[in-house]
């Protein structure tokens, strides 16, 4: 696939780099996965005033533009990790989830066999563990791919800038140093056409899959 | 009504508190010294420069006091306009540097937030539950929502200003003017801005149309539109009632995604060199300039709080409802 202008093989840098693109989106996806359905699930099954406080918490992280958070936040460091920046991308981009996440146990918090554990005298992790989520697995795992793609797109944006893992190689990073080197004036379109793509390519197939889960799960959505 | 303006203004006055607070902490609170590795990266070799920066730049960060006595002089500095002294273009502050480069961040922003919204909506509802429009609509839907913002750019700017040479390739106006009133340069500013826009608008085009075809289709389910096909109505009378409620849930999700479409004006128009914010936020960054980074991040904070109550606003001016349980009718 042809080289950078030193000598550096695209094909290589490719591969490895779709490594660290699948580390941050599942390890950036699953922190703000487990945050987002943490939070929305004690929101929505406990109410009143511990709803009203984690609703606006979660309004506040959602007005507030995650990237921007994070440049300033990443720009900081001094060594930057692929671990430190999934972290930061999972800290930042669970809001959505959690108020998904929060109307759906919201509904089933009043549904009888939820009273019926109540009454039973389980623990409220229990419940909400054994009673509400299996109720609503489908929900989640959508919600994880769509936090999945999220991350991985947060994630470039923020290699594009420069704020990448040191010394690391990543698919943003490649786009960087694309852009970094005028390829586009030199014409290398080799260099940053490969990336590019498969990003795209791997969050466009997560939204699709997205896309056919929903149709099982949901056959109003199926074409009549 | 007042009352329901009330409390998002106090909402979003919350925010505000938090968004500069969060920005007041994380150069004190970060792990490591900014100052000292601030230092670090200008690889300073004699001792006794280093120390007298050191001093400096405590002094002017204020780190020598104490941590509130710090939190009230950051608020004091704020509302006196003061967001400090740029340390890349030295005697400049920050804000007189923001404010040249924002007309240009606006000026892409709101065309390409507006445009491709309304032309999404409209292509979304004419797609839906059309055989062959719907099924190649999807996918490509899709593939343009998860494509990178900065990777859109750089295939248009390859394929129309490198390759094609149809519009310039980098800058907010040729080198050889300098900005005035006037046709020639008008029309410069147009073609350099246009690349940019073009990109954003495909970008954002895909999300809305996919939202607005899934919307119409549930829309087309409910009750008051099986009512009128079974009336005999038109079937594009019904259309349109369903695209009037449709369009409810598209504006509260223009909200939600104001953040992801700045960040991608952001990498936008750092692809394209255009002297908005993100070039800013990116020669800031290459000259670590902490004091500007910090700047832009309150002002993208507080562009974003305003477009989010205006956003509030046209959701009342649209949708009668919430009019209706503002003023105390039944819910």
């Amino acid at each position: 696939m042809g080289t950078t202008s030193f000598g550096q093989d695209i094909w290589a840098q490719f591969v490895h780099g779709l490594r660290s693109t699948f580390v941050t989106g599942l390890l950036g996806g699953g922190i703000a996965f487990v945050l987002g359905t943490a939070i929305g699930f004690v929101a929505g099954y406990k109410g009143g005033i511990v709803d009203e406080i984690l609703n606006v918490l979660t309004n506040v992280v959602l007005v507030l533009p995650a990237l921007v958070v994070l440049i300033v936040a990443v720009a900081y460091l001094d060594v930057r990790g692929l671990v430190v920046q999934a972290l930061f991308i999972g800290l930042t981009s669970w809001p959505w989830a959690a108020r998904a996440v929060r109307s759906q146990a919201l509904s089933l918090a009043t549904r009888d066999y939820v009273d019926l554990a109540r009454l039973s005298g389980r623990r409220t992790w229990k419940i909400i563990t054994t009673e509400i989520a299996p109720n609503m697995s489908s929900y989640l795992v959508m919600s994880f791919i769509l936090l999945f793609g999220g991350a991985v797109l947060i994630a470039a944006g923020l290699d594009f800038i420069g704020l990448g893992p040191t010394g690391g190689v990543s698919l943003g990073l490649m786009l960087e140093s694309s852009v970094q080197w005028s390829a586009l004036q030199l014409g290398m379109w080799w260099w940053f056409v490969p990336p590019g793509a498969g990003i795209t390519l791997l969050v466009g197939s997560m939204y699709i899959l997205n896309v056919g889960l929903d149709e099982v799960f949901n056959p109003k959505l199926r074409e009549l | 009504m007042w009352r329901y303006m009330g409390r998002k203004l106090g909402f979003y006055g919350l925010t505000f508190v938090i968004a500069v607070t969060i920005n007041w902490m994380i150069p004190r609170f970060m792990p490591g010294d900014p100052v000292r590795s601030m230092l670090n990266r200008a690889s300073i070799s004699d001792p006794e420069a280093l120390e007298r920066m050191t001093t400096y730049y405590n002094e002017v960060f204020g780190l020598d006091t104490p941590l509130h006595q710090q939190y009230f002089a950051f608020w004091s500095g704020l509302f006196r306009g003061d967001l400090g002294v740029s340390v890349w273009l030295y005697p400049e502050p920050v804000t007189d540097i923001i404010l040249r480069h924002i007309p240009y961040t606006l000026g892409l922003l709101i065309p390409a937030i507006v445009l491709s919204w309304i032309v999404g909506n409209h292509f979304g509802a004419f797609a839906a539950r059309g055989k062959v429009l719907d099924n190649t609509l999807l996918p490509v839907g899709y593939i343009l929502t998860a494509t990178p913002y900065m990777w859109m750019a750089l295939l248009l700017l390859w394929a129309l200003g490198v390759v094609g040479g149809f519009f310039p390739t980098a800058g907010g106006y040729g080198f050889a003017l300098t900005p005035s009133w006037s046709w020639p340069f008008f029309v410069n500013l147009v073609s350099h801005w246009f690349l940019p826009f073009l990109s954003m608008f495909v970008v954002g085009l895909g999300g809305w149309a996919i939202g607005m075809r899934n919307l119409i289709i549930y829309e087309l389910e409910a009750e008051y539109s099986n009512y009128l096909q079974a009336l005999g109505a038109p079937r594009r009378l019904i259309r349109r009632y369903a695209f009037r409620n449709a369009m409810l849930p598209q504006i509260t999700g223009l909200a939600v995604q104001l953040g992801t479409i700045i960040a991608g004006a952001l990498l936008t128009e750092i692809v394209f060199t255009y002297p908005g914010l993100g070039t800013l936020i990116l020669r800031s960054l290459n000259n670590n300039d902490l004091f500007l980074l910090q700047g832009i991040f309150l002002f993208v904070v507080v562009g974003v709080l305003i477009a989010n109550f205006i956003i509030d606003i046209i959701y009342v001016l649209v949708d009668p409802r919430t009019r209706v349980q503002m003023t105390g009718g039944a819910s």
